[in-house]
């Protein structure tokens, strides 16, 4: 074994001249079993786990929340059939990926297939003559928008800093920063927006204090990031118990943006709700998305961040300011993640707890790599987990017999799962994390 | 100022033996050595806490506020709150003055040593999940997923702990290597998944961080499993005396065994990394993993390994911590992991990923946070200093430039403390 891999190895840079994630490895084949059986297996529980266990009826999916000015029939799916013929579609998507050598872009959409045929399973087993009621397919994805909005912004955040170079693990202390000073400011003043300005600028003050270590003292940037972290979770416990928790009627009063529905959009059936009937978090949300998308990978502006991000010292020879660039990119991002931070206080509860980025931080890190270091890869990331975040607290308000700790688990371990099966390899900016110096 | 530099070099490079002399002293002093610049870390740090404990004292403030007609009694409350709230620290971890009068009339002279055992105690599971993060580092590997890791172990740990029953020394023995097995399983998932598919170490173990939490309130939950029988909380029954990790001295918590398997495994760690051919090639793949695999190693068989190695060091962790004895806590509860697994990356990032290094972060960091707890008892300032202070000492040891700055130190060539950025990419 050792000796089969002393003789190759020598000959591989040169045959595989720029490595690509190609699933042409040794092994593919087993690997490609592998998956067809998982997805074969993934149609039996479609069949078997939900088709022959579902209540007998119908499972019912109303379409508009209640009180809504238009109210749309909901659907009726025959819930033990729909489990039949979902399992069916997943049993054939795994032996289409078994018997044939399909492309990449097939072999993804077989994977999605799969899932979703899996969660439509889940979805109609669950609800099939339910007492509780049917399930609101319009709560469920508000929800997911909901929960996603800190992860996509913290998301933005990072890969604004490492488009440009530089690592950014404090998002979680960016987070947290920014929801303690957007409700102690909001509070203090009486004005929600001089809130959210202040938890911008909090995760902005993070984000400067992250670039100047990282860029002036070139300390090793996922150090700096973790005790960054430490640092934000530390102070604002600390601070919360000294100071905000004793005075809570001048500093954590509670006060939270309402929903403003988008007049005209805001009225359409179905995406309405969803997508135009929430706070202004939500808004400021896809604002930056496209902001960040078109700014990154269609402006000059853009092409030269990356260009510091990839290789600052070509960068540096046409004329463009490496540091400048990643001083600016990193505290901008902070100011993102600090709005995120803000939309965990004043955009949803109103008052804050410690530790109350609960780990979002962290996640939307892991939504940036998964999305590949691009702002539409992050999001899909950030919905697929609040997706199923938000699905569990549904199952769970519809009594289904599955245990409320597996059901939490179930983000985590799907994205594990999509990690692992989806993306695999990853490959980020290729100055990323390492300090420039100027020669 | 121009010609002193090229002096003290040439002092430092000259033939002559440099002991412990005055000059060398002299020299590592005004240059900031390591060792120097770990101690104004720790100082710069020390002051900035003071400024948050003085800020934040509604007493000071209002002293402030007179300062106008009563300077003197502004600045005394300043000092009286902070030299309180640093003395009770120094008091909870390391030597109350008040134990030795207590002595000398009657009162137990282990009480002396009270304190201290209190920061071994503390410095245990610190110093072994530092090295459950040390060893990744050094392969190039960054292992946030200490927590999964310390979950794992424990839920093997205590399970042995009482649900079987072995005579004395066998069962504290399987119980810790239950331990281990537990948590290097844990690892196992992270190093087999980048190793097979690719999957990045940095999203699996945060993923598994949670995935462990919610199995572990799930077993806890559920009668037949991990929970207390009779019990609606989440606890874990405690574990048979034989399963106990023996005690050093003193009522517990206090050091038992454990910190002696925490200083054998750094000890193991250390001739691992720089005596052991698997450490060369964990050293080589952190250094460079395309030279490593040119030169015939398996990358991927090295990442696999390592984080096994890690999980089972975190797993060790958790033994310690579950297998402590002592009746009233619980070995194991939804809590009882916390922040082990960040707590840990900065215990390694201040020991630079040394064994050796990583000891001494874990004992310092033991100290605070045992300080830290006196001191929240005797002058209400909240815990959670503790962790503000933990992460201005290890931001200021990774930028000697700043503290070289800040106390007008001579700049030399790079001491070696800052860690060289190598980014995702390995």
């Amino acid at each position: 074994m050792e000796r089969v891999t002393a003789t190759t190895a020598p000959a591989e840079p040169s045959a595989a001249g720029p490595r690509r994630p190609v699933p042409r490895m040794p092994g593919a084949g087993t690997r490609r079993f592998a998956a067809a059986g998982t997805f074969v297996l993934l149609g039996v529980a479609d069949i078997a786990l939900f088709g022959l266990t579902a209540r007998s009826g119908d499972a019912i999916f109303a379409l508009s929340l209640p009180g809504a000015g238009v109210q749309l029939p909901a659907v009726h799916v025959a819930a033990a059939a729909a489990c039949f013929v979902l399992g069916g579609i997943s049993v054939a998507a795994g032996l289409a990926r078994g018997l044939a050598r399909l492309s990449g872009r097939l072999n993804r959409l077989v994977i999605a297939t799969a899932l979703v045929c899996f969660l439509l399973a889940l979805l109609c087993w669950s609800d099939a003559a339910n007492p509780a009621g049917p399930l609101n397919v319009i709560g469920l994805l508000q929800g997911t928008l909901t929960a996603a909005i800190p992860l996509v912004l913290g998301a933005l955040a990072g890969l604004m800093g490492e488009r440009a170079g530089v690592i950014n693990i404090a998002i979680e202390g960016q987070l947290i920063f920014g929801a303690f000073a957007a409700a102690a400011v909001a509070s203090a003043v009486g004005v929600l927006w001089f809130g959210l300005i202040a938890g911008s600028l909090a995760g902005g003050l993070l984000g400067a204090l992250l670039a100047t270590f990282a860029i002036k003292y070139r300390v090793d940037q996922i150090v700096l990031g973790v005790v960054l972290n430490l640092i934000a979770a530390g102070l604002t416990t600390y601070l919360f118990n000294r100071v905000m928790a004793p005075y809570s009627n001048t500093f954590n009063s509670g006060n939270f943006f309402g929903t403003d529905k988008i007049p005209g959009l805001g009225d359409i059936p179905v995406i309405g709700p969803i997508f135009f009937d929430s706070n202004v978090f939500l808004y400021l949300t896809y604002f930056m998305i496209i902001v960040v998308q078109v700014a990154l990978f269609h402006s000059r502006w853009g092409l030269r961040v990356r260009a510091v991000g990839e290789h600052p010292a070509a960068a540096e020879t046409v004329g463009i300011k490496v540091l400048w660039t990643r001083y600016r990119n990193v505290i901008l991002g902070g100011m993102v993640a600090g709005i995120g931070g803000a939309s965990l206080t004043i955009g949803s509860v109103g008052q804050f707890q410690p530790g109350m980025s609960s780990g979002f931080g962290y996640i939307a890190l892991a939504a940036m790599i998964f999305g590949r270091w691009r702002p539409i890869g992050a999001v899909a990331a950030a919905l697929l987990f609040g997706f199923s975040k938000q699905l569990g607290y549904v199952l769970q308000l519809l009594n289904v017999p599955i245990d409320s700790q597996v059901l939490a688990m179930a983000p985590y371990v799907a994205t594990i799962i999509a990690v692992a099966g989806l993306v695999g390899k990853v490959r980020a900016p290729a100055a990323d994390g390492k300090p420039y110096v100027k020669t | 100022m121009s010609e002193s530099p090229p002096v003290a070099r040439a002092a430092g490079s000259s033939p002559r033996r440099s002991g412990l002399t005055g000059s060398t002293v002299v020299q590592a002093i005004t240059q900031g050595s390591p060792a120097v610049i770990t101690i104004l870390a720790m100082f710069a740090a020390t002051v900035i806490g003071g400024l948050l404990i003085v800020t934040s004292d509604p007493v000071v403030l209002r002293a402030w506020d007179s300062f106008g007609y009563a300077p003197v009694a502004a600045l005394s409350a300043t000092w009286t709150s902070v030299s309180a709230a640093y003395s009770a620290m120094f008091e909870g971890s390391v030597f109350n003055p008040a134990t030795v009068g207590a002595a000398f009339h009657g009162g137990s002279t282990a009480a002396i040593f009270y304190p201290l055992s209190l920061t071994v105690y503390e410095a245990t599971p610190l110093i072994l999940t530092g090295l459950a993060v040390a060893i990744p580092f050094r392969a190039g590997l960054f292992n946030i997923g200490a927590t999964s890791q310390f979950i794992g172990g424990a839920m093997v740990a205590v399970w042995l702990g009482f649900a079987v029953t072995l005579p004395p020394v066998i069962h504290v023995a399987i119980c810790v290597i239950g331990g281990a097995a537990g948590g290097a399983a844990a690892g196992w998932v992270v190093g087999e998944l980048k190793a097979r598919t690719g999957a990045h170490e940095v999203i699996v173990t945060i993923m598994l961080n949670y995935v462990l939490a919610d199995l572990l309130f799930y077993l806890l939950n559920h009668h037949g499993m991990l929970q207390q029988p009779h019990q609606s909380n989440q606890v874990a029954p405690p574990v048979a005396a034989n399963a106990a990790l023996p005690h050093v001295g003193g009522p517990s918590p206090q050091a038992s065994a454990g910190f002696l398997i925490a200083v054998a495994a750094a000890a193991g760690v250390g001739w691992l990394l720089s005596r052991s051919t698997v450490g060369f090639q964990f050293r080589t793949v952190g250094a460079n993993p395309n030279a490593a695999k040119n030169a015939g190693m398996n990358v991927e068989r090295v990442w696999v390994l390592v984080m096994l190695i890690a999980g089972a060091l975190a797993g060790l962790a958790a033994a310690t911590v579950v297998l402590a004895g002592g009746s009233p806590p619980p070995p194991l509860t939804t809590t009882t992991a916390g922040n082990i697994g960040f707590d840990g990356i900065t215990v390694a990032l201040l020991g630079r990923a040394r064994p050796a290094g990583v000891v001494l972060a874990g004992l310092l960091f033991g100290a605070l946070d045992a300080g830290g707890t006196y001191m929240n008892a005797a002058t209400a300032v909240p815990t959670d200093l503790v962790p503000v202070l933990e992460g201005l000492i290890v931001l200021f040891v990774a930028a000697p430039p700043l503290i070289r700055a800040v106390f007008r130190l001579r700049d030399t060539a790079d001491t070696g403390l800052e860690a060289a950025g190598k980014g995702w990419n390995g």
